[in-house]
C-alpha cells in the first residue's frame, strides 16, 4: 500500500523527520497524503517560527478535512518549502520528496520520542 | 427541458421584456437629481428575458433540487427531519409577518409573547433557567454560549481562564467557535468504546479551565454516560459545561441537559424544532443559562411583568449579538411544531429517531463496518465498506446513492474514523422507506465487489455526472463571467 522510507524519522501523527546534522526536514508520509485525498492547500509556517514537540506548526487541506501538521520535532524554521504554495499537490505526487519546511534541532535528545520506520510501517497496516 | 442546464444570463436577449411599470408614484423625481457619486455610470447589466422564460427557468432549475419533500435525506448531524406545513401556515400569518422591528411594545405584545413562550418552552424542555432566542444558527450560538462563559468568569475577576476542553469527536463548529472567542483549544481523547475518556480528561482541569464543550449523545450517536462524573470535576475546578445541542433531537422530553449539570447550551431550532434548513439557512440557535449566568445574557431580552410583555437589556449583558431578536420567522415555526406536538407526544420524537437508526445499523452491519457495537441514539457511523479490498472509498459509496435518488449521508466525519459515513435517518421516516434505503446500501456494497469501477465512476444519471473537487477547491469559478466556454 503506503512506502515507507529507512532512515527517516516518523511520529505518530504521520509526519517524517529527516536528519542531517543541526538541520531536520519535515514533511507528511505517504500514508498520510493518501488518508488525506487530493492536497488543495498548504498552510506553510513562516522562518523563524518556533517550533515544539508534538504541537502543531500548520495544516494540510484536501477535498476531505483539514488536518493540523504536528511537528515531530523542536526547532526553528530556517526555510519553508515555497513550490507547496502554487503546487500542493506534489504532497500527493511524491510526499517523501517534498518537504515542508527546514528547521534547526534544538534538542536531539527529543528524536527518542519518534519511530523509526519499521515501528512506523506497523502503525500503518 | 430534463438536462436543463442553463443559467438565466445565458437565455438573456437584448430589448425582450417581461414587465410593466406602473405610472410613477412620485411625480417629476429624476436620477439627475442625485449625486453624481451615487449614479451608476453603466446601466445594470440584467437579463432580459420574457415573463415565460423566467418561470421556465425557475421551473426547471427548482426541479434539480433536492428537499427532505424530494426523498430520504440521512445526511448525519444536521437532522433532516420533514417540517409540517402546518409551522408555514403558521408562519404566514399576515399578523406575523408585516410587523417591524422597531415598533413600539404596545402594539407588538403578540409576537413579544411568542418570543417569551417559545423560550420558556425550550428552558422547560432543556431543563436550565432562561433563554436568548437572538443568536441567528448553530455556530452563532456556540458564540453566543462561549461569550457567556468568559463573561461569566471576567464577572468574578477570574482572568486567568482562557482554556476549552473539547472532545475529538466534536463538531468542527466546537474549536472554531472557541478560536473566534478568543480562547485556547485542549482536545481530549475518547475511548474505544467512543466516549470521553474521563482519566484523561483529569489531568486537563485546572483553574485555567473556562470550561467544556460537549454534545451529547455525541458525533458517533453514543450517550456519554459519565456526565456526572465529568460535571462534578469541571465544576470542581471552577469551569463551566457546555452543552451543544445539535444532536438534542433523541432527549427530547425524556432527559434535560440542565438536569446532567449544563450550565449553558445552544439548541439548533432548524435541525430538533423542524424548521426548514439547507442551503444556507436561515437557521436559528438559541442559548440557554442556568440561574447563575442569566444577567449576562444578550441583549434585547423579552420579559413578562403581570400580563404585558416588555423588551430590556440589562446592566451585565454581555452586549448585542444580532439584529433585533433573530430571525423571528424560524421561531414561530419551531413554537407552532412544540404546540402541536405538545408534552406527552414530544417524548416519542427522540424514541422513533433511536429506533430508525438502530434498524438501518443493525439492516447494514454485515457489509459495511461497525466501529462502535451496541445501541446508538439518532445515528451511527459506518467506518466504510465491510470488504475495502475493492479499493471502493465512502466517496463513491455516497455518489453512487445519488444515483438511487438518495441525498447521501454525511460522509469522512467524524475525523476519528478514515471511511466515516454518519446516517441519521431521522423520527419522520417509515420502515418503507428504510427498507428502500437498506437494499440501495446493499445494492451499492455488492456492486463495489462484482464491479467496482462502474461505483468509483458513479454518478451515473444524475444531471452532473462526478465533478473534480480538486479543481474546483483550487480554482473555484465565483462569476458567470469568468466562465469559459
Amino acid at each position: 500500500m503506503s512506502t515507507v522510507l529507512d532512515g527517516l524519522y516518523y511520529s505518530e501523527s504521520h509526519e517524517w523527520l529527516k536528519v542531517e546534522g543541526e538541520f531536520g526536514y519535515i514533511g507528511i508520509t505517504d500514508y498520510a497524503q493518501h488518508q488525506l485525498g487530493s492536497v488543495v492547500y498548504v498552510d506553510l509556517p513562516e522562518v523563524d517560527d518556533e517550533l515544539n514537540q508534538g504541537e502543531e506548526f500548520g495544516a494540510v487541506e484536501s477535498v476531505k478535512a483539514a488536518s493540523d501538521l504536528l511537528s515531530p520535532i523542536s526547532g526553528t524554521v530556517v526555510e519553508i518549502n515555497e513550490a507547496l504554495e502554487d503546487k500542493p499537490e506534489l504532497l500527493n505526487e511524491d510526499a517523501f520528496n517534498n518537504w515542508i519546511c527546514k528547521v534547526t534541532i534544538s534538542d536531539p535528545e527529543e528524536l527518542k520520542n519518534l519511530m523509526d520506520a519499521e515501528a512506523y510501517k506497523a502503525i500503518c497496516e | 427541458m430534463k438536462y436543463y442546464n442553463k443559467l438565466i444570463f445565458e437565455i438573456s436577449k437584448p430589448g425582450r421584456v417581461g414587465y410593466s411599470l406602473p405610472q410613477s408614484d412620485f411625480g417629476n423625481y429624476s436620477l439627475a437629481d442625485l449625486p453624481q457619486t451615487l449614479r451608476r455610470e453603466t446601466p445594470a447589466e440584467l437579463p432580459e428575458v420574457s415573463e415565460l422564460d423566467v418561470v421556465r427557468h425557475y421551473t426547471n432549475v427548482s426541479n434539480k433540487n433536492f428537499g427532505v419533500e424530494t426523498g430520504f435525506y440521512p445526511l448525519g448531524s444536521c437532522t433532516m427531519k420533514y417540517n409540517p406545513k402546518i409551522n408555514e401556515e403558521m408562519a404566514a400569518m399576515p399578523a406575523f409577518t408585516t410587523l417591524h422591528p422597531r415598533q413600539s411594545e404596545e402594539s407588538v405584545q403578540g409576537a413579544l409573547r411568542l418570543y417569551y413562550e417559545l423560550a420558556q418552552a425550550l428552558a422547560e424542555i432543556s431543563g436550565l433557567a432562561e433563554f436568548t432566542l437572538n443568536p441567528f444558527a448553530g455556530a452563532h450560538g456556540e458564540l453566543t454560549g462561549l461569550m457567556l462563559m468568559r463573561q461569566y468568569h471576567i464577572k468574578r475577576g477570574d482572568l486567568k481562564r482562557t482554556k476549552v476542553i473539547v472532545p475529538d469527536s466534536a463538531h468542527g463548529t466546537n474549536p472554531a467557535s472557541a478560536a473566534v472567542c478568543g480562547l485556547e483549544i485542549v482536545e481530549v481523547p475518547s475511548t474505544p468504546e467512543g466516549t470521553i475518556d474521563v482519566a484523561k480528561l483529569e489531568p486537563l482541569l485546572d483553574d485555567t479551565i473556562a470550561g467544556i464543550m460537549m454534545t451529547n449523545p455525541n458525533t458517533l450517536g453514543i450517550f456519554e454516560k459519565e456526565i456526572p462524573q465529568i460535571a462534578k470535576l469541571v465544576h470542581g475546578c471552577g469551569g463551566l459545561l457546555y452543552y451543544d445541542g445539535a444532536n438534542l433531537n433523541p432527549l427530547l422530553g425524556r432527559c434535560r441537559p440542565g438536569d446532567m449539570g449544563f450550565d449553558i447550551m445552544h439548541i439548533n431550532l432548524h435541525k430538533t424544532f423542524s424548521t426548514p434548513h439547507g442551503g444556507g439557512g436561515p437557521g436559528s440557535g438559541p442559548v440557554g443559562v442556568a440561574a447563575a449566568l442569566v444577567d449576562y445574557l444578550p441583549r434585547p431580552r423579552v420579559v413578562k411583568h403581570g400580563d404585558r410583555y416588555a423588551v430590556e437589556g440589562g446592566a451585565d449583558s454581555l452586549g448585542s449579538v444580532s439584529g433585533f431578536f433573530g430571525n423571528f420567522g424560524v421561531m414561530m415555526r419551531a413554537y407552532a411544531y412544540i404546540l402541536s406536538l405538545g408534552k406527552e407526544q414530544i417524548k416519542h420524537v427522540g424514541e422513533l429517531a433511536t429506533l430508525n437508526a438502530n434498524y438501518v445499523k443493525e439492516s447494514l452491519k454485515d457489509c459495511y463496518y461497525l466501529p462502535i457495537e451496541g445501541i446508538c441514539k439518532h445515528e451511527f457511523v459506518f467506518d466504510g465498506l465491510l470488504d475495502k479490498s475493492t479499493g471502493v472509498t465512502t466517496l463513491d459509496v455516497a455518489k453512487r446513492l445519488l444515483d438511487y435518488g438518495y441525498h447521501a449521508p454525511t460522509i469522512y466525519f467524524p475525523l476519528l474514523f478514515h471511511q466515516s459515513i454518519m446516517i441519521e435517518p431521522t423520527e419522520t421516516e417509515s420502515k418503507e422507506t428504510l427498507d428502500e434505503f437498506i437494499e440501495a446500501m446493499r445494492t451499492v456494497a455488492r456492486e463495489a465487489i462484482d464491479d467496482p469501477e462502474m461505483v468509483k465512476s458513479a454518478p451515473h444519471v444524475t444531471p452532473v455526472r462526478r465533478l473534480d473537487e480538486t479543481t474546483a477547491a483550487k480554482n473555484p469559478i465565483l462569476r458567470f463571467k469568468d466562465l469559459n466556454y
